[in-house]
């Protein structure tokens, strides 16, 4: 196992490398200075140098990477071209609204997705377990911005009981206020993803229901429940985490879409900025801020199912049948 | 989905570009005599709550609190007359007034201007303000760093000196009637100012709360301010990137106010409704078809005037803003005092321009390529202007381009037959006396006229002298003059007191009133 997490870890070291190189490059390839965008019609041309030099664009390409790459092994993710701020505490005070969303969701997700997807799973000859599964199937197809308005419709402007967007100026000082904020964005989130995590363990579900141990098991006498509980969750667990991973991996990038319905000053809203600013160190802070928390989820989900299932333990990659 | 976020990018980058590309405008022109007369605000209504607190919707966040680092439109918005104040004061009417100029002087030969400033006027901080912070607040528009959108209309400048604590005397190079008005975009700032990034050390009636970057920005009375007190206990400004989120925080009372209504389509909501105020004031954003005025077949007048002709701008404007916004016939916006209604000048008629068409050697028509900025409204204009142009047998190729690209394409290198751009600023005619210019309007006579007013002696004269430019331009059709964009403000019904035309971008707050 120690093995196993050193030569995760060196893993997870070499990807962000490739991928903040890969970001570099990428956004250095999108036509346009941003020196540009930092200045109005009446701009000299000594203003548009001297903007280039200030923000470091008319420097050769190697080198802005080196400083780039130099500074983020310090933490420090650099000064926004448009505003002159720093990137790094501006992410930071992001992540106080992107994470806590991010998590929420997840978490209602699967408390909602997993009884209805064993019940889906459980009763599939019967009317409501086609009537769950059809439903989940229609979620799969209703994109998250569209929920989100349709809640805004009924909740915040008909019922006038949720806010309609918005996050306290204080944060968490005041836990309720910040939660009430987010329970639209939450529940929009987790709609759209339960929609597809009900699928998920409802397969899972079903191939366990057909397996062979649990008949053997329920030969020698145990009871259904009892067969599920020692045998049939475990097993049906292990496809399901890896899904999980790569569904909150997801709803953290995707949340920049649900952020900007719900008016939330997240990740999300501050990338769209980023990008239509042409503003390259906050598009790379964010980015790869993202790909951390994408690797470190992926990370996660890998060593869960190692606890979950022992028959991976020996392995690296995680594909031990 | 993709849909989705490709118009949230593109009201993001619309921002942008407002700020930026347009963001100028070396103004032409001012009050030579302070003048009277309080800004054209909405009536009070009521009686008011001191205590209450104004919450404000906008779209514009400041980039930073710094208006010469790039601060932007939002800083503008936020900041102007409420947190900084200059010496002279644009009023929501368009009128100059004084503010931290008590009065001023100008020399017979108009070089020299001596400016006395108002006593017992001090920063947020504690410090008093003098003369000494009045010319670094002047040098720092001027900087080489200064990202400051007026720095061009202040290359005139030769001197400045400050004989004593309260006189400022600037020595200009040649005569400039518009020099006060352009010194009431100069914020007087502290010259001890640490940070202005991130904080303010201004003498305005409200100093900066917090700033939640991506979220919003309070303001609070401050209880050393010189002048009048505000009107209410604080502002909050709260910014949204979709004018969506934005109305739905009107309607369910999260904010009180929108600075600048950008969705035409939400207007019926407020409309009908007692508990709204849709206020229809002057904007001086004009959406322009900007003809290449230097290569074929645009070099010709006739040509312009034939396509101007053409369309058919009321049905244009109806079909975006519905009963909202001005038809203008030219370059000047009615709150710019060299205003005169021109729509008469080049009509809506087909026939028309069919004739001119034939005139001028075309009559089987001809084809350019339109290039159209890739966010609202240019796209839907640019279809429409296909349609009627198709009419008299011309052939419109739409080329779709990011602000970006128009910058570099059209702007710098003039690699263009026709475009279209949104034109923010006030007193923004001067720039058809530009040759230069990515229009490349090239007539001497309206050059001679800009200048000639520039140089006046009284602002009846520059007016006068404008007004001919303004005539000339529309008789060349140097552009087809879409039309002006609407200023709407919605506000609750228990708001009053609040600026409706929001020139420049500004937004003072501090008479606003709730009951």
């Amino acid at each position: 196992m120690a093995t196993y997490l050193l030569r995760r870890a060196a893993f997870l070291v070499i990807s962000l490398f490739l991928a903040s190189v890969l970001l570099f490059l990428l956004l250095r390839l999108l036509p346009g200075d941003p020196a540009n965008s930092l200045l109005s019609i009446g701009a000299t041309p000594e203003q548009i140098a001297a903007a280039r030099h200030q923000i470091g664009s008319d420097l050769p390409l190697l080198e802005q990477f080196v400083s780039w790459l130099g500074r983020l092994v310090t933490f420090d993710l650099g000064t926004s071209f448009v505003s002159t701020l720093p990137v790094g505490p501006e992410i930071a005070s992001r992540l106080a609204v992107t994470v806590p969303l991010t998590l929420l969701s997840f978490l209602l997700a699967v408390v909602v997705a997993v009884p209805i997807g064993f019940i889906a799973a459980y009763r599939s000859n019967s009317w409501y377990g086609s009537l769950l599964s059809g439903l989940s199937q229609l979620g799969i197809a209703v994109p998250a911005f569209w929920v989100g308005m349709l809640l805004i419709t009924v909740f915040s402007l008909r019922l006038r009981v949720l806010p309609a967007g918005g996050f306290p100026r204080d944060d968490w000082a005041d836990p309720a206020d910040a939660l009430t904020s987010l329970a639209l964005p939450v529940v929009t989130i987790a709609l759209v993803m339960s929609a597809s995590l009900i699928r998920y363990v409802r397969s899972a579900t079903l191939d366990v229901l057909g397996s062979d141990y649990l008949r053997t098991f329920r030969a020698l006498g145990s009871s259904f429940t009892g067969a599920m509980w020692r045998h049939g969750l475990r097993n049906a667990a292990v496809p399901v985490v890896s899904i999980l991973g790569i569904e909150l991996a997801t709803t953290f990038l995707g949340a920049v879409v649900v952020e900007s319905v719900f008016a939330l000053p997240g990740l999300g809203s501050m990338l769209i900025k980023g990008i239509a600013q042409h503003d390259y160190p906050v598009i790379q802070g964010i980015l790869f801020v993202s790909t951390f928390a994408v690797l470190v989820i992926g990370f996660v989900a890998d060593l869960v199912q190692r606890l979950i299932d022992p028959r991976l333990r020996g392995t690296v990659s995680g594909n031990a049948r | 989905m993709k849909s989705k976020m490709t118009s949230l990018v593109g009201a993001t980058l619309m921002v942008a570009l407002t700020l930026t590309a347009c963001g100028s405008g070396s103004g032409s022109g001012s009050e030579n005599a302070p003048a009277a007369g309080s800004g054209s605000t909405s009536s009070s209504t009521g009686s008011a709550d001191p205590n209450a607190t104004i919450e404000v919707g906008s779209l514009y966040e400041p980039q930073n609190l710094d208006n010469t680092g790039g601060g932007g439109q939002g800083v503008t918005e936020a900041f102007n007359g409420n947190v900084y104040e200059g010496l002279f004061k644009l009023g929501d009417d368009g009128k100059v007034e004084n503010l931290l100029a008590k009065d001023y002087k100008v020399s017979p030969d108009g070089l020299t201007y001596t400016f006395t400033l108002q006593s017992g006027v001090t920063f947020h901080s504690g410090d008093p303000l003098t003369s000494a912070d009045v010319k670094y607040s002047i040098e720092k528009v001027l900087a080489k760093d200064s990202q400051s959108a007026r720095k061009s209309s202040f290359t005139g400048i030769k001197s400045i000196t400050t004989p004593d604590d309260s006189t400022v005397t600037v020595k200009l190079s040649t005569k400039s009637i518009s020099f006060v008005y352009n010194l009431s975009y100069v914020w007087v700032i502290n010259n001890q100012a640490k940070d202005l990034t991130t904080s303010e050390d201004g003498t305005g009636p409200y100093k900066l709360g917090t700033w939640k970057r991506g979220s919003s920005l309070s303001l609070d009375p401050f209880a050393g301010y010189w002048g009048t007190p505000p009107t209410n206990k604080g502002v909050v400004f709260h910014y949204f990137t979709a004018a969506t989120a934005l109305n739905n925080a009107l309607l369910t009372n999260a904010v009180d106010i929108v600075t600048s209504e950008q969705s035409p389509d939400a207007l019926a909501q407020f409309k009908d409704n007692k508990d709204y105020k849709v206020n229809d004031g002057h904007s001086t954003t004009k959406l322009l078809l900007a003809f290449n005025d230097r290569v074929k077949p645009f070099d010709n007048a006739l040509v312009r005037k034939a396509v101007t002709s053409a369309i058919d701008n009321r049905k244009l404007l109806n079909s975006i803003w519905g009963d909202y916004g001005t038809l203008i016939g030219s370059m000047v916006p009615p709150t710019d005092p060299w205003y005169e209604d021109l729509t008469t000048v080049n009509p809506y008629d087909v026939e028309l321009a069919k004739k001119q068409l034939s005139e001028a050697g075309y009559a089987n028509g001809f084809s350019f390529t339109l290039d159209t900025p890739n966010y609202d409204p240019h796209p839907t204009a640019a279809t429409f202007i296909k349609g009627e142009l198709a009419k008299v047998g011309i052939t419109v190729t739409i080329n779709v381009i990011t602000a970006d690209e128009w910058y570099t394409k059209v702007f710098k290198n003039h690699d263009f037959a026709a475009t279209l751009q949104e034109h923010v600023n006030d007193r923004d005619v001067v720039w058809y006396g530009n040759p230069d210019f990515y229009w490349g309007y090239d007539n001497p006579e309206v050059t001679k006229l800009v200048n000639q007013a520039e140089q006046s002696d009284t602002t009846d004269d520059q007016a006068a002298l404008l007004k001919k430019a303004n005539q000339q331009i529309a008789a060349d059709a140097a552009s087809d003059w879409l039309y002006l964009y609407p200023q709407i403000v919605v506000a609750s019904s228990s708001l009053s007191g609040y600026p409706i035309n929001g020139l420049n971008s500004q937004f003072y707050a501090y008479t606003i009133k709730k009951s």
